[in-house]
């Protein structure tokens, strides 16, 4: 029977995110805490490969306390197990030192049950790197499959995975060995609703919390803030072209503006074109 | 870490259909600035089967020297195989910068990369600088959405290294003729080292509309009000003989699908022309247009934000402003090689 891993992480809701126009730092108590939508279909690939294969999926979270909020989202998605780990030490954590953290959770996860399948995001709203992902898979020396849209078979006896992992122009079917970690684009399936059930089951959860020394053999040189080899040095608000000229007049009047900006550039409408 | 042994500034080049893609010619045109800045060289890492002849392609956007592997087993990009290859070119010659674009490939590759060495790696920069006497990269890029900029730095660890969105960067004009140094690398690796196999690569046929690469985009978005009504963009986007831009709105609500959407989610476009009718401005749309020539807009709204990021505004209502221009610039070009509606 599989055992599948999902990697969630809950962030801010950047749609009402706001800005602090005077200090130009994020507002961040304006911003409802969420599960990241990207990781949302991760959970439910996974929860779809556990019902045509048979198996377990637990979900593994690093954050701050109330982040057991967005574990419980994962179990209303279907998720069987919920992990967190939960310390100071990883504060200030790129994605460097977040792979490594969560590695070293998913290896004390094997230890209750050996992992088949690691199941990430394709990013989240907030750092939105998409680095975590391949991060953890070269921990724990297995293979990266990103930017996969589409699982065609998972096989556990055997020993190997195949998905389509979209590219630019297309996209490739590649077969992997077991072992290995996806991380899924948001087109990969739809979340549907929750099942009461979930709900109810999700509402009496308690995920497993795990400190830092529950870990092993951590190296905390490697961890949160000075484990980090990228430091965000400046944070401001984006800059924005100058405001344009409002152009006066009647509507045939600014179109007929506007109609000379465009034939001013000639070279976009050369008579060869 | 002795910082005095990392030199130079290199850039992962992608291949796309024979030809080195477009964004890694923009990355050679950022690399040399920094190069130039720093007084090193730039060199090109180029990994594949049958692409030596690439190479000049590399000098001509700005290259000094390109490390190549031409072997049998990096016929398609795999991150195992990639990977082992550009972690054994780190460790011959250390370079101080790499830069990769921010691509399906050049995530993978870099991310993979950067855990192995260890270093930082900063995601999807926008700008690019390097501090001349230390070497420090000021790597600045959106998070949140788009809601801010951040500047990455990387002090303690070396390569520095980033993934560059393609359309920000400015590729050098091409000197025909200007070559460089080769140099020919080789690592031993077995079909039986690699965990992955690619079973087969399906090219999408169907022509998609690269609104990343047009001259003049009409972009459109929620206030059109319906499908109906979007389609108002189409026929000015054909008189203009331009391509068809949207919001990320209007995508999510199916009037168009997703490659035509502008923006921090969708795609960066820098063409000679952009229109925004009936867009309010976000700042997940602005940054993936603001670096247009000619901005135009057009909204119903005196203070929407777009506005405030336009060459030109119109207030007012698009569907009375467009059929006009329609209307004007069929009359102004009425032998224009372009389709009329
Ligand atoms: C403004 C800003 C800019 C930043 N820029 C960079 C940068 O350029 N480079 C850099 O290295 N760091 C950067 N960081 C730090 C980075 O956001 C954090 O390291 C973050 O913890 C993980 O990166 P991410 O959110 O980008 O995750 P991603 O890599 O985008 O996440 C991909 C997937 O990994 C999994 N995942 C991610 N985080 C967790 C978690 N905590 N628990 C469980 N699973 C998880 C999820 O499945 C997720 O979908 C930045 C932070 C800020 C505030
Ligand atoms: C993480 C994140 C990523 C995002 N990525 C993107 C992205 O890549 N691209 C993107 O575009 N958005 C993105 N967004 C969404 C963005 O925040 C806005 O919600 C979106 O751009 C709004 O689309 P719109 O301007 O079409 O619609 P609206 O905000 O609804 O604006 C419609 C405008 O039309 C005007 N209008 C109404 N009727 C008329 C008329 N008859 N004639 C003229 N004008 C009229 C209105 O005054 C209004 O200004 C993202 C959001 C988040 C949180």
């Amino acid at each position: 029977m599989l055992h599948i891993v999902a990697c969630i992480k809950q962030v801010p809701d950047t749609k009402i995110i706001k800005m602090n126009p005077k200090t130009n730092t994020m507002d961040r108590s304006s911003a409802p805490a969420i599960l990241n939508p990207y990781d949302a279909h991760a959970v439910e690939e996974a929860v779809r490969i556990r019902d045509r294969y048979g198996g377990t999926v637990s979900v593994i979270t690093m954050g701050p306390p109330p982040a057991v909020k967005a574990i419980k989202k994962c179990i209303e998605i279907g998720a069987d197990e919920g992990y967190m780990i939960s310390d100071r030490a990883f504060a200030g954590a790129d994605t460097l030192a977040t792979s490594y953290a969560i590695t070293k959770a998913i290896e004390k996860i094997s230890e209750i049950k050996p992992v088949d399948l690691i199941i990430c995001g394709k990013m989240t709203i907030d750092g939105d790197t998409g680095q975590v992902g391949p991060g953890i898979a070269r921990r724990l020396d297995i293979p990266p499959l990103t930017s996969v849209k589409k699982v065609v078979e998972v096989n556990k006896e055997e020993g190997y995975a195949i998905v389509q992992r979209k590219l630019e122009d297309g996209y490739e079917v590649i077969q992997s060995s077991l072992p290995c970690l996806f991380s899924v684009e948001k087109t990969i399936n739809e979340v549907p609703y929750s099942s009461f059930p979930n709900m109810l089951k999700a509402a009496l959860y308690h995920p497993t919390i795990w400190s830092v020394n529950d870990l092993n053999d951590i190296d905390r040189k490697q961890l949160g803030l000075k484990g980090s080899p990228t430091i965000v040095s400046k944070v401001w608000a984006p800059a924005k072209p100058e405001g344009g000229k409002i152009l006066e007049g009647h509507p045939r009047e600014q179109v007929g503006q506007i109609l000379s900006v465009i034939l001013e550039k000639k070279e976009l409408f050369r008579e060869d074109a | 870490m002795d910082f005095k042994d990392y030199r130079g500034v290199w850039v992962f080049i992608e291949e796309k259909e024979g030809e080195v893609a477009s964004v890694s010619l923009e990355l050679l045109g950022a690399g040399r600035i920094l190069a130039d800045k720093r007084g090193v060289e730039l060199a090109g890492i180029l990994i594949g089967e049958n692409n030596k002849h690439l190479a000049n392609t590399v000098y001509e956007y700005g290259a000094d020297l390109v490390y190549v592997y031409d072997q049998p087993i990096f016929k398609n990009y795999r991150t195992e195989s990639y990977m082992k290859a550009l972690l054994a070119c780190c460790e011959d010659h250390k370079p101080e910068i790499i830069l990769f674009g921010a691509t399906s490939t050049g995530k993978d590759l870099a991310s993979a990369i950067a855990t192995d060495l260890p270093t930082g790696l900063t995601a999807d920069t926008t700008e690019l600088d390097v501090e001349a006497d230390t070497g420090l990269l000021l790597a600045s890029r959106p998070a949140f959405g788009g809601n801010i900029m951040a500047t990455i730095l990387c002090k303690k660890y070396r390569p520095q290294m980033a993934t560059v969105r393609p359309k920000v960067m400015k590729a050098l004009t091409r000197e025909i003729g200007r070559t460089g140094k080769l140099i020919e690398k080789h690592i031993s690796l077995n079909e039986t080292d690699i965990r992955t196999k690619v079973l087969e690569i399906v090219r999408e046929t169907t022509k998609k509309v690269r609104i990343d690469e047009a001259d003049i985009v009409v972009a459109g978005g929620k206030g059109l009000g319906s499908a109906e009504g979007f389609q108002l963009i189409h026929h000015l986007a054909d008189v203009l003989g331009g391509v068809v831009g949207a919001s990320r709105d209007v995508v999510e609500a199916g009037w168009i699908e997703h490659h035509h959407q502008v923006g921090q989610t969708g795609l960066t476009v820098t063409p000679k022309l952009y229109f925004a009718i009936g867009i309010s401005g976000a700042i997940q749309h602005i940054v993936g247009m603001r670096n247009s020539g000619t901005i135009i807009a057009i909204n119903i709204d005196p203070d929407a934000a777009i506005f405030q990021s336009c060459h030109y505004g119109i207030v007012g209502d698009a569907f009375e402003i467009v059929p006009l221009l329609i209307e004007e610039f069929k009359n102004a070009l009425p032998r224009s090689g372009v389709s009329h509606v």
